[in-house]
């Protein structure tokens, strides 16, 4: 059991801050996935806590010491490298008993922990092999291991499925979640750009954004379980980092404010509402309306737009359609049978999805909804 | 690798062409070494009545034997000495970065730029004042110093191409510094460490000038000083069939040495990545 906490930690690497201002708490036997776009420090905020990168200002805290000055060994933490760094003149076995050895675990224990990562991670027959003689996926697998016998608290994952081909990536990816579940109270760190993995693996998400310190935000966007990311994003980055295609935004004015629900008016003149709780806004407020292209529904409601480009995936469409007064394209999910080019189309953008962010980007908050159970409970 | 018809064509002529220059004086040398006498001012290959006499009187009448093994211990004792010391520095000039760096890499490349004519009263000076005159340490000294700036830029340039994650992987799994240098970085260097070694040995090996400066007594002489030195039965005469059987003497523990490890530097340089 091991909690990990991080106070006001800061990284600067000269004059550049690549961190600012973090603030998190990694509860014991938890989940949780570093995302961002390129740039935004999520690697850095692991090797932070791996203790390969030194940390600017702040404390980090593991099981309930601050371990700021421990070398990564010291700190109960394991991690597994994007390019597996394996040692590529040693066998898989003397991969995995290698750290063990140098702790001066004694012979036996080594071979029993060894011998039972590689049976739970299906390494069985491949102890003796040298590393360039394995796939990429059994390699990546032979880094888990190494880690696992190392029976650390904390696990960290630095994007170990990115150099792995779609299928495998899959297939690894149940395999990662089941070793979660096995192996109980450990908690895993993980830093990855795939959404799909992070909404898939985590417990708990941090959205990181770049470039925070000279407006004098903290790096971390928001924090939470992934489906409150996706129906209560904090702000316009989140709103339109999570969730695949993203979300449109379309600009508008406040008309008025009832107790559960805001009035707008689009520009181009579509009068829509939304629902949230009790918000508070001057008429004539500038506002970003928000709604996710799986949200928007076609064929009824008031709104009318042009199709300007159809994308036929298969088990959906993917509609743009050019409203009067957006710059933006709206993007609907799902479109009617024999729509063209050029078609008019009515569309509805329901009062229930809707997102709303001042002009500053902060959202005004919504309701919980029967979607979002695990935020509700 | 895309051949043409004329680089096949020319492949053979031309291998066979370099490999007859290069081994002539060889095959040369070892034939007269076997002759005696007038046999030895007929320029034939082909020996009629083959003898080791000269090989035998080498170790006769001079202490060869005793040269050779100096030779060897002073050869293996810079290359043992330089490997190790460049290793090391090659960690740090390598993979840790510090002010000055690049300075003192230059600095480094800059001092094997001296000939070593250049530096020989230097040499000299500092062989005195450690009391290392004609003895085997003045010449580990020497060599020490002229092979060490190659040896040193050879590892460093490996030793900064080695992926990063690796001694993260090993920092992660506990390991020590020279557990790192020579458990994980050594091994991962080796085509590097044979190719530099070999160098170094022969440079060593071959070494003339200081091996004649700073030994006196014949036997503290290296081969290749006891070679310039052998004498024939008068003053008027060149000993040439002992002095050919000495070269021959010479020459085939480096033959020797790359056969053998060529082998390692080929094997070594495709195996070592991290990814595939």
């Amino acid at each position: 059991m091991s909690r990990i906490q991080l106070r006001n930690v800061h990284k600067r690497y000269g004059d550049t801050a690549v961190l600012h201002d973090i603030n998190l708490t990694i509860e014991p036997g938890e989940f949780c996935v570093f995302i961002g776009p390129s740039g935004c420090g999520k690697s850095t905020l692991l090797r932070l806590i791996a203790g390969l990168e030194e940390i600017s200002s702040g404390e980090l805290e593991i099981d309930g010491s601050v371990v700021n000055d421990l070398p990564p060994a010291k700190r109960n933490v394991a991690m597994v490298f994007q390019s597996y760094a394996l040692y590529p003149h040693m066998s898989v076995y003397e991969n995995m008993a290698f750290g063990l050895r140098h702790m001066k675990m004694p012979a036996a224990e080594i071979d029993q922990r060894v011998q039972a990562a590689a049976k739970s991670l299906h390494l069985d027959g491949l102890l003796e092999r040298k590393p360039r003689a394995l796939s990429g996926g059994q390699r990546q697998r032979v880094a888990i291991g190494r880690a696992i016998v190392r029976n650390p608290k904390v696990f960290l994952f630095d994007e170990p499925l990115s150099n792995l081909d779609a299928a495998l990536r899959i297939k690894t990816r149940v395999e990662i979640a089941r070793l979660h579940r096995d192996l109980g109270s450990v908690s895993m760190i993980y830093v990855t750009h795939d959404q799909v993995e992070a909404m898939t693996l985590a417990n708990k998400i941090v959205l990181l954004r770049p470039d925070t310190a000279a407006k004098g935000l903290p790096s971390v966007a928001q924090v939470g379980h992934p489906l409150e990311l996706y129906h209560h994003p904090r702000n316009l980055f989140v709103a339109g980092f999570i969730g695949s295609p993203s979300m449109n935004f379309l600009k508008g004015q406040a008309i008025a404010c009832e107790p559960s629900r805001l009035r707008v008016k689009l520009h181009g003149g579509l009068e829509v509402a939304a629902n949230l709780i009790a918000p508070q806004m001057h008429p004539n407020e500038e506002l970003t309306f928000g709604v996710r292209p799986e949200h928007v529904v076609l064929g009824q409601g008031n709104g009318r737009g042009v199709v300007t480009h159809l994308e036929h995936l298969g088990e959906t469409t993917q509609v743009y359609l050019q409203i009067p007064g957006q710059d933006a394209m709206l993007l609907a999910k799902g479109g009617l049978t024999g729509m063209k080019l050029g078609d008019t189309v009515a569309f509805d953008l329901p009062a229930d999805q809707a997102h709303v962010f001042r002009a500053d980007g902060e959202a005004l908050p919504r309701p919980a909804s029967a979607d979002d159970w695990p935020v509700a409970a | 690798m895309r051949t043409s018809r004329g680089f096949q064509l020319m492949y053979w002529p031309l291998a066979i062409a370099i490999v007859i220059v290069s081994v002539f004086p060889l095959v040369y040398a070892f034939s007269t070494s076997l002759k005696q006498g007038t046999a030895l001012f007929s320029p034939t290959l082909w020996v009629d009545s083959p003898t080791i006499a000269n090989y035998l009187m080498l170790f006769k009448q001079q202490s060869f034997g005793r040269n050779l093994l100096n030779s060897v211990f002073v050869a293996t004792g810079v290359v043992g000495f330089s490997l190790g010391l460049s290793l090391l520095a090659a960690w740090a000039l390598g993979r840790v970065s510090f002010r000055g760096r690049g300075a003192l890499l230059l600095t480094i490349l800059s001092a094997s730029m001296f000939p070593q004519v250049a530096v020989l009263s230097g040499m000299y000076e500092l062989v005195n004042m450690l009391h290392l005159y004609d003895s085997l340490g003045a010449l580990l000294l020497s060599d020490l110093v002229i092979t060490l700036p190659f040896t040193v830029w050879v590892l460093v340039t490996f030793m900064s191409q080695l992926p990063k994650e690796v001694e993260e992987a090993a920092m992660m799994d506990g390991l020590g510094l020279f557990t790192l240098i020579f458990r994980i970085f050594m091994p991962l260097m080796w085509p590097a460490m044979v190719a530099t070694g070999l160098l170094a040995f022969i440079a060593a090996w071959n070494e003339f000038m200081f091996a004649l400066t700073f030994t006196i007594s014949p036997e503290m002489r290296t081969v290749p000083v006891a070679i310039s030195l052998v004498s024939g039965n008068s003053s008027y005469e060149v000993p040439w069939g002992s002095l050919m059987a000495a070269s021959v003497i010479v020459t085939m523990p480096l033959v020797a040495l790359v056969i053998y490890f060529q082998r390692h530097i080929v094997a070594g340089l495709t195996a070592g990545s991290v990814k595939g």
